[in-house]
């Protein structure tokens, strides 16, 4: 069995894995991180997006192997102990999940979004939103969450160092 | 899922002896956002799967002059380059803007950051973005073989010129004067339930669809309309036939064939 060798949320991690494992599978079975969702298994929901090198993508859609030597960070991986990641933070504070299925999926493609687009507007957050799927909120409170977390991200720019290498591990 | 082997090859070289020895069926792997979900459903079981990712120089993007009578620029794009990095590009914005807009509108940003230009013309969806690029934009597929002219690209239904273990590593696409790439999307899959992607080179006019038939096509008598006025109104009256287009749960083809006037006219406009 192949064996993988990565690092998530800032750990080393090795794993034996199948060549057919996905990268859902060794953070959820091997590693016990199940904030990461499985809500489609078809590649269209985005539950299951996580931070791959800095990028966020689809880690049912990715095998466990394709990640060797890859930096993954997960929602597991975002808050500072007991301090809530401002992302995290504004979905609280502006309501911006119901059931909660979808949002770690959330969270993370909306931080990735505000490191690389950190002036995206609303329509461009609604864009960006493209590959993920709620099936509670109809979005309002998401977007709104989303547009005030990259604010406070922003806001925290001096402290905003720490939060990024506690974010994304690249 | 069945399982496989599971192969990262470190050069090209390397690759063509997995091939060999991969038996009746070894795959290609890329950004995975075709042939994961193919593996899940079991319309492909391959016995071994070889990673192009570990395989230097497949990626990045540049641009070259041509030689002898042929002067123009071209842009060429490694095949393992993400749809992201092509949306992105400042070479690509500058130089054919139509692309990097087209790749900017394949899917979701999460396929964007894995899925390849390689691996979306090597699978030849009928509904994929990138052969109206291929077509329009005069590209030449480059492969660890051969150079392949874009126009005998595409063979019909998810099916290529490419030969079994032949790999794609770059595509080569002319700079035109003015192009624009106009796609209704499917609102489900975001694939083209029709895209049209109209580009100008000189006295010579290029109008590729996707989405609307079998494969990727040509239509003649807009692009001489367009040859001799480059206007949206110089395609007025010009109908494209339904038939042989596809018709499904999504639209019928004579739906299909409407809109491939539609769009043909705003990629036009577009234009400027
Ligand atoms: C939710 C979703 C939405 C999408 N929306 C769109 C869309 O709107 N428009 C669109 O055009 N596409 C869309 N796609 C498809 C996407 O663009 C894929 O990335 C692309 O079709 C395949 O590229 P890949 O790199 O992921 O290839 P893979 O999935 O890795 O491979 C696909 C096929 O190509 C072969 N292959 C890969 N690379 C090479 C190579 N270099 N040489 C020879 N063979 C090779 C493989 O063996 C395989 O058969 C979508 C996909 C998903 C999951
Ligand atoms: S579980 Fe991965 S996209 Fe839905
Ligand atoms: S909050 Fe329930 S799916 Fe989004």
């Amino acid at each position: 069995m192949p064996r993988v060798a990565l690092t998530v949320n800032g750990k080393a991690v090795t794993a034996e894995v199948e060549g057919r494992t996905l990268l859902v599978q060794l953070l959820r079975e091997n590693l016990g991180l199940t904030g990461t969702h499985v809500g489609c298994d078809t590649s269209q929901c985005g539950a299951c997006t996580v931070h791959v090198n800095g990028r966020s993508v689809k880690s049912c859609t990715m095998l466990a192997v394709q990640a060797a030597s890859s930096a993954v960070t997960t929602i597991e991986g975002l808050a500072n102990g007991t301090e809530l990641h401002p992302m995290q933070e504004a979905f609280r504070e502006h309501h911006g999940l119901q059931c909660g299925f979808c949002t770690p999926g959330m969270v993370m493609s909306a931080i990735d979004l505000a490191r690389h687009n950190p002036e995206a507007d609303e329509t461009q957050v609604r864009e960006w939103l493209e590959g993920n799927l709620c099936r509670c909120t109809g979005y309002h409170n998401i977007v709104k969450a989303i547009l005030a977390g990259i604010k406070a991200m922003l806001g925290n720019a001096p402290r905003g160092k720490s939060a990024k290498s506690r974010g994304t591990s690249s | 899922m069945h399982d496989f082997k599971y192969a990262r090859p470190a050069s090209l070289a390397a690759a063509a002896t997995l091939v060999k020895k991969g038996g009746a069926d070894p795959v290609f792997l890329a950004g995975g956002q075709t042939l994961i979900p193919a593996l899940k459903m079991r319309l492909r079981k391959p016995s071994t799967v070889i990673d192009l990712a570990a395989i230097k120089g497949l990626d990045g993007i540049a641009e070259k002059k041509g030689k002898g009578k042929d002067k123009g620029l071209t842009v060429v794009v490694g095949a393992l380059t993400t749809h992201a990095a092509v949306a992105g590009s400042k070479l690509v914005k500058a130089r054919i803007p139509a692309l990097a807009a087209l790749a900017e509108g394949i899917g979701d940003p999460q396929v964007r950051h894995r899925g390849t230009l390689g691996g979306s013309i090597a699978n030849a969806d009928p509904a994929a973005d990138y052969p109206a690029a291929v077509i329009a934009l005069h590209a030449e597929v480059v492969t660890n073989k051969r150079s392949i002219s874009g126009d005998a690209f595409f063979k019909g239904f998810f099916e290529t010129a490419l030969k079994p273990g032949e790999i794609v590593t770059a595509v080569n696409f002319r700079v035109p004067d003015k192009a624009a790439y106009m796609k209704f999307a499917q609102p489900a899959s975001r694939f083209a339930l029709v895209g049209v992607l109209v580009a100008k080179f000189g006295a010579e006019v290029r109008v590729a669809v996707t989405g609307a038939g079998a494969s990727v096509f040509r239509v003649p008598d807009m692009e001489k309309a367009l040859a001799k006025s480059f206007s949206a109104a110089a395609l007025d009256g010009i109908k494209v036939s339904p038939k042989d287009l596809n018709s499904d749960i999504h639209a019928a083809a004579d739906y299909r064939a409407h809109l491939i006037g539609v769009l043909a006219k705003r990629a036009v406009e577009a234009c400027g």
